[in-house]
């Protein structure tokens, strides 16, 4: 028998129908989400790693400092992005003591908080001597120690007297532990920043992004973008699509180097490409297992062609480094001929070593470039005859837990983002293990020592941690941003902790 | 019936506290200190510790288990490590967002499954039949994940028909909502939607070949008249179980469609959660969705005594 369903078929046309009228209808308003109407300067920007909450003050990882330093809160320093030099603040001026112990700040007029509260010399008091406390529990407070007090001097005047002389607290002082509090607006950090910055936070979408507006009462020159929003994305290729139609304008940070094709000949989209701090770190385990005798070491160093791992792990953008020195520090300077590619003399170290054929745990992050980049090291090793197994561990819980606290492995990938992260070279502590009596000393005289000597101690300690490979550095993080050919004044390099939005313009 | 109804509820109850018991274990033996993952790589032990007992995880685990489920039955889930807010309201936002994509999956699985699965089985036989099978065979093979990035590459990056992603609540802006919800419903329905169409197409073939049709059949009835009046309210019970692990599988596949489209739901929460070693979060959100699925197992049941009278005397 035949069963003849009219009804049936109406429904389905009907459907069809429905379906193709949603379409049309979607079809009447092109783009994306709806884009600014021409003149009203806004911008939304898509980045990777979403603020877990707005304290930075117990929250650690880059994200949080990345949205509001700078644009909410500001210090009495910041770092200038085209120079990398330290420029005034919220201080207008300050004096430093011949003995480079007491700093005068001299503070800005007519500044307030979003609040409505006035900056005086009582908030700086206040917010140097809060990171001291136990309110601040990220581990960067530690910056912080060599102040021994803040005095108050008048209401524009404050003095900071540090308890030995130290030539990287006014640097640190750009970073987020020299931003500045108001007391009565440090209630609820975790979700109501309350700063002196030139916008402020009028909604957290977690799980979406953040709308960032200016404020009217800022006391400097009013930013060109009225209203910023940044929106999060976890995954690479959502984030390209979100540009392509409209959604995005700006990429801030590209994850997926390969995806720039696509952008790079289309006359709707400028690519801008410089660097970071974020040295991709191959670690090595100094004080346990075969990587703990130094020509194991050198030969893994000189048995990687970082240029391969380069171009491989990240499509060939970014920096060869060979120390932990990015090219915007002072004391940046290559060193091409201390551990350079060479399987034979990898080789010949290694026998030299007693051990032709070590076995290695290569326990990475479970990050993209981690996880690409360590498949090219584990190839180029194996030539050698080293045999590093990898294992991809969750980043972060996993990760810290293992590798960096419990320094249970003989290899390692991960990215080290914090400016000026050399200093950690000389912890014995920290999870490389290394343990150089004359980095030590090198470091405390760079910091304490005559500040015109600082970068050529510095200097020093870079040579130093490479010739003794205590650690191996595959390649730098460029600073890879995609966005609308009417943005203008997009950072070239990623140098301090903030994405400076006060810089940016369009049209 | 009120026996019946004691005993589902007990049912209800036991499973939901073995539950509780389980997804506190597994929160417990999860490597990764939430306290350390939210001071960062250069801490030290003191300040690890002091965070550890603000955020309570330093008392013994009965403690934290007594402390969290004593809150449960009040919608208390306890305060966030890392927000610093209460979860109870973070939860049922996002679960509000997951909601709207689940519900909307689920319409247009049935839209297309329901018309589809039938014409399929009553053409069994013919070309068109065949069609339909095989195109919901190859829907069964996709993955929700790639149907959204395929349906935003055409419809968002080629036509520009349709934003790529994002999510706007509909209060704030009804034609938004609507427009970026259609693709990741789509998503979701059209893969669910092709699974649903093979279980109608049998559960009617099934139905066809009973005596009962014939018997509607041989007393005048039309052939779409005896399916409509006999054939399909029978024809229903097994499709209905299927609905409800569907829903289940829904909540899942929006976990990665939420992913795909940028969409702050109950997927994302979740997945940040265990990021950030957010225990209590994650607890909260994981018993959300096993009520959400005992709650769908529920009204299957109900849905049963509804559409089948002989389940109603059985009992």
């Amino acid at each position: 028998m035949r069963f003849r369903l009219r009804p049936l078929r109406a429904v389905l046309t009907g459907a069809l129908l429905a379906a193709t009228a949603a379409c049309s209808a979607g079809s009447t308003a092109p783009g994306g989400a709806a884009p600014a109407a021409p003149g009203a300067a806004t911008l939304t920007i898509g980045l990777t790693a979403e603020p877990a909450n707005l304290d930075f003050t117990r929250t650690d990882g880059a994200a949080i400092p990345e949205a509001l330093l700078v644009n909410v809160y500001e210090g009495l320093v910041k770092i200038d992005q085209a120079t990398g030099e330290v420029v005034p603040a919220l201080a207008e001026k300050w004096t430093v003591s011949p003995d480079g112990l007491t700093y005068d700040f001299t503070l800005r007029q007519g500044v307030t908080f979003s609040n409505g509260e006035p900056f005086t010399a009582d908030d700086v008091k206040f917010s140097i001597e809060r990171v001291k406390s136990a309110d601040w529990t990220i581990s960067l407070k530690e910056g912080m120690s060599v102040v021994s007090s803040v005095e108050v001097v008048s209401p524009t005047q404050a003095r900071v007297v540090l308890s030995q002389p130290s030539n990287n607290w006014l640097f640190r002082m750009t970073t987020r532990i020299g931003a500045m509090f108001d007391p009565s607006g440090v209630a609820d950090l975790a979700n109501k920043p309350v700063g002196t910055g030139p916008y402020e936070v009028t909604a957290f979408r977690r799980g979406d992004g953040i709308d960032l507006t200016a404020r009217q009462n800022y006391w400097g020159q009013k930013p060109a973008i009225s209203k910023a929003t940044l929106r999060y994305f976890k995954d690479a290729t959502a984030t390209t699509n979100a540009l392509l139609t409209g959604g995005i304008d700006v990429i801030g940070t590209v994850q997926s180097p390969e995806s720039l094709a696509q952008f790079t000949n289309d006359p709707r989209f400028q690519v801008i490409e410089g660097t970071t701090n974020g040295e991709v770190t191959l670690a090595m385990n100094n004080a346990a297992g075969p990587t703990s005798d130094v020509r194991v070491r050198r030969a893994i160093a000189m048995a990687i062609d970082h240029k391969a791992v380069l171009d491989t792990a990240w499509a060939g953008r970014g920096a060869l480094i060979d120390t932990m020195v990015p090219p915007t520090d002072p004391w940046f300077e290559p060193l091409p001929d201390v551990t350079p590619y060479n399987p034979e003399a990898a080789k010949a170290l290694l026998a030299e070593a007693g051990q032709p054929a070590p076995k290695l745990r290569f326990r990475i992050a479970n990050l993209p470039y981690a996880v690409a980049a360590a498949q090219v090291v584990q190839s180029q090793l194996k030539a050698v005859g080293i045999d590093a197994q990898i294992e991809p561990m969750e980043f972060p819980a996993r990760w810290l837990e293992q590798v960096f606290k419990g320094a249970d492995y003989d290899l390692s990938i991960v990215a080290h983002v914090e400016p000026r992260d050399i200093r950690t070279f000389g912890t014995p502590t920290y999870y490389w293990r290394y343990d150089n009596k004359q980095v030590q000393e090198l470091l405390t005289k760079a910091d304490s020592g005559p500040a015109a000597e600082q970068d050529a101690t510095m200097k020093q300690v870079g040579r130093l941690i490479a010739e003794d490979a205590a650690a191996d550095w595959l390649f730098l993080l460029p600073n890879l941003i995609v966005a609308e050919t009417d943005v203008k004044g997009l950072p070239k390099n990623r140098i301090g902790e903030s994405l400076e939005l006060t810089t940016l313009s369009r049209g | 019936m009120l026996l019946q109804i004691v005993q589902r509820a007990a049912v209800f109850v036991v499973s939901l506290a073995v539950a509780t018991v389980v997804v506190f274990l597994f929160m417990a033996v999860l490597p990764g200190d939430p306290a350390r993952v939210a001071l960062g790589v250069n801490a030290t032990e003191e300040a690890v510790a002091a965070t550890r007992a603000a955020f309570g995880t330093d008392r013994s685990l009965l403690v934290q288990y007594v402390d969290w489920v004593g809150g449960l039955p009040l919608g208390d889930f306890g305060r966030s490590y890392v927000t610093q807010a209460d979860i109870g309201p973070q939860v049922v936002d996002r679960l509000l967002v997951t909601m709207w994509l689940v519900l909307s999956g689920m319409a247009i699985a049935l839209v297309v499954a329901v018309p589809l699965g039938i014409a399929a089985a009553v053409r069994h036989r013919s070309a068109s039949g065949t069609v339909i099978s095989a195109f919901s065979q190859v829907g069964v093979a996709v993955p929700s994940f790639l149907a959204g990035i395929l349906l935003v590459t055409v419809f968002a990056v080629r036509l520009g028909w349709l934003p790529s992603g994002g999510w706007t609540p509909p209060a704030a802006d009804p034609g938004t909502f609507l427009r970026q919800l259609i693709l990741p419903a789509l998503s979701l329905g059209l893969v669910q939607g092709a699974v649903l169409t093979r279980y109608v197409r049998s559960a009617v073939l099934d139905v066809l070949r009973e005596d009962y049709l014939r018997t509607a059949r041989s007393k005048g009835l039309r052939p779409t008249a005896a399916l409509v009046r006999h054939g399909l309210r029978n024809a229903a019970i097994p499709v209905v179980t299927v609905l409800g692990l569907q829903l289940a599988t829904l909540l899942v596949g929006a976990v990665v469609v939420e992913r795909v489209f940028v969409i702050p739901g109950l997927g994302s929460l979740l997945l940040d959660g265990v990021a950030n070693r957010d225990l209590l979060l994650v607890q909260g959100v994981v018993i959300v969705l096993v009520l959400a699925v005992l709650v769908v197992n529920f009204l299957v049941d109900v849905a049963y005594t509804v559409l089948d009278p002989r389940l109603r005397r059985a009992r």
